[in-house]
Order: C-alpha cells, then sequence, then structure tokens
C-alpha cells in the first residue's frame, strides 16, 4: 500500500502500463466495434437497435466501477491522508461523469424506439441520474473550495455518502418494478445474452475499461504535475 | 512517542470511517425497505391492483404481461384492447394510440391510465417493457407459457 503512495514510484509505474493500454484500447475498440456494428446478429426483437447495448452496457459498467474507484480512494484519503488517493478521486471524477451522461443518453436513445419514450421515473433510471449528480457535486466541491486539503477532503465525504447508491443502482431492478430491464450478464444464474452477443459486448468492456486506465493515470500525472508546480512557485516566491 | 500517536489517531479515525459508513448503509437500506416495494416502484401488477382495491377514475401505472391471445385491434385501426396478466389476476385494457414497436402478446408492459367504472383500464400511455433476453432471431423461443389461458 505505501509503496504505490509514493507519487514517483506511481508515476514511474503509470509509464510503464500506459502504452500497454493504448494498444489493448486501440486494438479491442477496433475489434469490438466491428463486431458491435457489423458481424454480430440483429435481435429477435428489438433488431438493429440491440447495438446501443454494446456502447450503453460498458457505460454503464464503468460509471459505477469508475465511483467505486473514488469511493475507496477517498476512504483511503481519509482514513490514511495519502495525497495520492485525493489525486486519484479528483483524476477519476469527470471519467466517470462522463461515462454515466453516455450511458444516460444511450439509454433514452435505446428507449425511444423499444420502450416508447425517452425516459421515465423509475428506480434504474432514476438512481443513475443520482449517480451523474453525484460526480457533478462531488467535482463542484473541489472547484469550490480554495484549500486543496479541506476541498479534498469535504468531497470525499460526498463520494463516502454517495457511495450507498452503488447497491441501490444495481438492485433498483430487483427490488421495485421498473421498466428496465434485470440484470443480463452479471447473474447468478449465467448470461442471458446469447454467445454472439456477449463476445462483441466483452470487448467493448474491455476497450471502455482500458480507456479508463489511460486517461486516468493521465489525469494523475497531471495533478502531481500542477502540485509539483504550484509548490515551486511557493518556494520562489518565499526564496526572493 | 509521536508515531504511536500517528498509528492511534490513524486507528481512531479507520474505526469512526467504518462506523459511520455501516449506520449510513443501515439507515439508508431501512428507510428504502420502510417505503415498501408499492411506494417505490414504478407501476402495480394486476394482483396488487386486486389488492389495493383501486377505485375507478383513480390515475395509476399498471404493468405486467400481455395475455396470450388477448389483443384485438377495433375497426378504427387505433383502439387496442388487450388483457394484462400477472398469471394470478387479469385486467383488460383498452388503448387509444400507437403502440410500441416491442407490444406483442406474451411480453411485458408498462401503462398510465385509470380504471373506468367497468373495471376496465383506460390507458393513456402504453411503454413496451423489455426483458433481459438478447438473442439472434431463431433463437429464442417465443414466450408462449406466460400465461396461455388469461385467468385460468
Amino acid at each position: 500500500m505505501h509503496i504505490f503512495a509514493n507519487p514517483a514510484r506511481f508515476v514511474r509505474l503509470a509509464d510503464k502500463i500506459m502504452p500497454w493500454a493504448v494498444v489493448v484500447f486501440i486494438g479491442t475498440l477496433g475489434y469490438g466495434l466491428y463486431l458491435a456494428f457489423f458481424d454480430s446478429p440483429i435481435d429477435y426483437q428489438q433488431g438493429e437497435s440491440v447495438r446501443i447495448m454494446y456502447v450503453h452496457v460498458p457505460a454503464a459498467w464503468m460509471s459505477m466501477f469508475t465511483y467505486m474507484v473514488i469511493a475507496v480512494s477517498s476512504f483511503v484519503a481519509l482514513v490514511w491522508r495519502h495525497p495520492l488517493a485525493q489525486i486519484a478521486g479528483k483524476a477519476a471524477a469527470p471519467i466517470g461523469a462522463a461515462f454515466t451522461a453516455l450511458a444516460l443518453v444511450t439509454g433514452a436513445l435505446w428507449g425511444k424506439p423499444m420502450w416508447g419514450t425517452y425516459w421515465v421515473w423509475d428506480g434504474r433510471l432514476t438512481s443513475v441520474l443520482i449517480l451523474f449528480f453525484l460526480y457533478l457535486g462531488y467535482m463542484a466541491i473541489w472547484q469550490a473550495m480554495d484549500d486543496e486539503e479541506k476541498a479534498g477532503r469535504a468531497a470525499a465525504i460526498l463520494a463516502l455518502v454517495g457511495s450507498v447508491n452503488i447497491p441501490i443502482i444495481k438492485f433498483s431492478v430487483d427490488w421495485w418494478n421498473t421498466l428496465h430491464q434485470p440484470a443480463s450478464v452479471m447473474r447468478l444464474d449465467g448470461s442471458t445474452i446469447d454467445g454472439s452477443m456477449l463476445w462483441p459486448l466483452f470487448m467493448m468492456a474491455i476497450a471502455f475499461q482500458a480507456y479508463f486506465v489511460i486517461v486516468f493515470f493521465w489525469r494523475m500525472k497531471l495533478e502531481i504535475d500542477r502540485r509539483k508546480i504550484a509548490v515551486l512557485r511557493l518556494q520562489e516566491v518565499s526564496g526572493s | 512517542m509521536a508515531k504511536s500517536g500517528m498509528k492511534t489517531r490513524k486507528k481512531q479515525r479507520l474505526l469512526v470511517m467504518i462506523t459511520g459508513i455501516v449506520v449510513l448503509f443501515a439507515a439508508v437500506f431501512l428507510v428504502l425497505f420502510a417505503m415498501g416495494k408499492d411506494s417505490l416502484s414504478l407501476f402495480l401488477q394486476p394482483s396488487g391492483v386486486q389488492e389495493r382495491q383501486m377505485e375507478p377514475g383513480r390515475h395509476f401505472r399498471l404493468g405486467g404481461l400481455v395475455a396470450m391471445e388477448s389483443y384485438s385491434k377495433a375497426e378504427d385501426g387505433l383502439t387496442h384492447q388487450f388483457t394484462v396478466t400477472d398469471c394470478v389476476v387479469d385486467v383488460p385494457v383498452v388503448f387509444k394510440g400507437l403502440l410500441p414497436d416491442l407490444f406483442r402478446e406474451g411480453q411485458g408492459i408498462v401503462s398510465e391510465g385509470a380504471l373506468n367504472e367497468d373495471g376496465v383500464f383506460v390507458a393513456t400511455t402504453v411503454l413496451a417493457k423489455h426483458d433481459e433476453n438478447y438473442a439472434p432471431p431463431g433463437t429464442m423461443p417465443t414466450n408462449t407459457d406466460a400465461c396461455v389461458h388469461p385467468g385460468g
């Protein structure tokens, strides 16, 4: 744990991982999109609209995964006060917000032709919208306070309080009657998606994950540099 | 001395954080379950409609499966009649308007409207509910076992 908390060591590790993540991202995204658009069957009921699923489902998974990254980082930042953990949460938030927005928009675009409406206020859709607002709130707190240490702590507490929403999103379709369908892949009795559609979905999920790793590490490195510059500026001012 | 002091403070923070999170989760989930399934659900199923004895004219959402062999279209080509069932209770539905593409017998729908004096649900909107199955054409059995005989 402490080994990775060292920023210099983190940067070295990130520099090693990022080129590989780029290769994986380009490979799986290209192959995944080809499969999703050209080499996967239409659905017996949804027809061509099923292809939206290959973007919607990975985006929705990543929206929750990214939030968990922020929640765990926030916990570590609050208990052990590791600056790197704080940086991780700050770096991940806009990526997670983008994934959530993508899931909401693609879901609405699928909903109109399939359900007959862009939006309903059911348990799943509403809890994901709340997730989006949590991301916005988290980012707003970082921006709102001048003292970074205090801003980070306040944002971390919001992130941890909001983590209660994650199981609600996951189980909303089981606990309550919703318009959104129940889970197809992450269920105990096996996937209800045909193999010919599961494979492209899997490719896209890896591509999204690789994209996250690239942008996440990149943003963390930027934040580390920004903080270094701030310290140097401060030294310059006090030195002169 | 200072080092062990740091350790105790970290331990204390850890304890406070874990307790806080556990209490928060417990509180939220207790509230959610106290509110109950009905108040947080998008729609009522036919059994729920019967249980609550919804009076005519009261607006609510009805959800369930479109019973097999229950669908018919009136001569104007716009008025649809079908039965929504949860395999226990049936509710007859009448709807004037365009049905979504996924609407078919044996599939789920969510509909907004109110019961009339004859116990028929007069719908203002009908949304199709997609299930969790994804498959190429021909490989999925069409849902024929979903309450083949309405009321049976």
